[in-house]
């Protein structure tokens, strides 16, 4: 198993990668929505989106189950 | 569809890269002088590396019908080596003749000390006085602002003509500075670093593409040259025309890299029959 430094050495750039491409994607919507006629209807992957970097963005996560939760809170889409 | 690898380091790569270049549309390569991973110590090192990039891989590319395109410079990372960058300086000017290349790069700045800064400025002048293209690296991650902005500052009190200047690796955060001084603006796609290809394809569809430049990642470290094919298939699954495909990765390297005569691909229009 890794140390806590060597888990940030090994992955740190892809999690900084992968955040930029979830931002660009935010940014490519609200580019897309501006340029639509306004009536870009209010999608529930755009709220799921939001619920599930709040889940990433909360302390509490004491059983190291940040995955599990995306997962299920993901499956809430039909 | 044609494609253009503006910014490829060819001899950190195998044969079967051009291979699969050349079965996706790839015409060209440009291969700028590079970090070789370690710091050299002889300038004869380098005179032999660009003779490796302007003498042999010419003939490597072309087994698999691709045109090989060099630029010569000390980088940025071996800048600190005052003795050096002059000496391979002053070594430069018979590369600069050699059929292939097209220009001083890529020089620019890693960490921005004073040294790269010296070395910088040097490069810039030596291409100015030898009325040479200039291919400009900015840093990486969390040196990439500081760094762009120095460059541009060191441009900015330096006699240059920006249409022959081209600033490398840009992303969001540095993309306005460079193109509202004037410049080129090379965004570069790697697997983790840098740029990805659907961020350069927003970018594309953000700025007015005139002056925009897309390179793969291609060198020894962790890199693929294939994500410029993935940026051409992202940008044509959001709707946009081969023609203006071609304009970006073909056309646009053909006119920046066009002023200097040694490039002979010109610019194509598709047309329907």
């Amino acid at each position: 198993m890794l140390s806590p430094k060597q888990t940030l050495d090994t992955y740190y750039l892809e999690a900084r990668r992968d955040l930029l491409e979830v931002a660009a994607l935010l940014d490519r919507y609200d580019e897309a929505v501006k340029n639509s006629d306004g009536s870009a209807a209010k999608d529930r992957r755009l709220v799921v989106l939001r619920e599930a970097m709040e889940i990433l963005a909360s302390p509490d996560h004491a059983n190291s189950d940040r995955t599990k939760q995306l997962l299920e809170h993901f499956s809430s889409i039909s | 569809m044609q494609i253009i690898q503006p910014h490829y380091h060819a001899i950190a790569r195998t044969a079967q890269d051009y291979e699969r270049m050349a079965m996706s549309g790839v015409v060209a390569v440009c291969e700028p002088a590079f970090w070789a991973g370690f710091d050299r110590r002889h300038p004869e090192t380098f005179i032999d590396y660009f003779a490796q990039i302007s003498e042999f891989e010419p003939t490597r590319a072309a087994e698999f019908g691709i045109r090989h395109f060099c630029w010569v410079a000390v980088n940025p990372k071996e800048a600190e080596n005052v003795e050096l960058t002059n000496d391979v300086l002053s070594q430069m000017p018979e590369f600069l003749d050699k059929p292939n290349c097209l220009g001083v790069g890529e020089t620019g700045l890693h960490k921005s000390t004073p040294n790269e800064i010296a070395g910088l400025e040097a490069h810039v002048d030596l291409a100015m006085k030898h009325d040479q293209l200039v291919l400009i690296h900015t840093p990486h991650l969390s040196d990439k602002a500081h760094g762009t902005k120095t460059v541009l500052e060191v441009l900015a009190g330096m006699d240059v003509n920006p249409d022959k200047i081209w600033i490398d690796h840009v992303e969001e955060q540095t993309i306005d500075w460079v193109l509202d001084a004037g410049y080129w603006a090379g965004m570069t796609l790697y697997p983790v670093t840098k740029c990805s290809p659907r961020r350069a394809v927003d970018i594309l569809e953000k700025y007015s593409t005139e002056r925009l430049l897309v390179n793969s990642s291609a060198d020894w470290g962790p890199s693929d040259p294939f994500t410029l094919q993935e940026c051409v298939v992202d940008f044509r699954k959001r709707g946009h025309s081969l023609q203006e495909a071609v304009e970006i990765f073909h056309n646009n390297p053909c006119r920046f890299l066009g002023q200097n005569p040694k490039w002979d691909i010109k610019p194509i229009q598709i047309s329907e029959a």
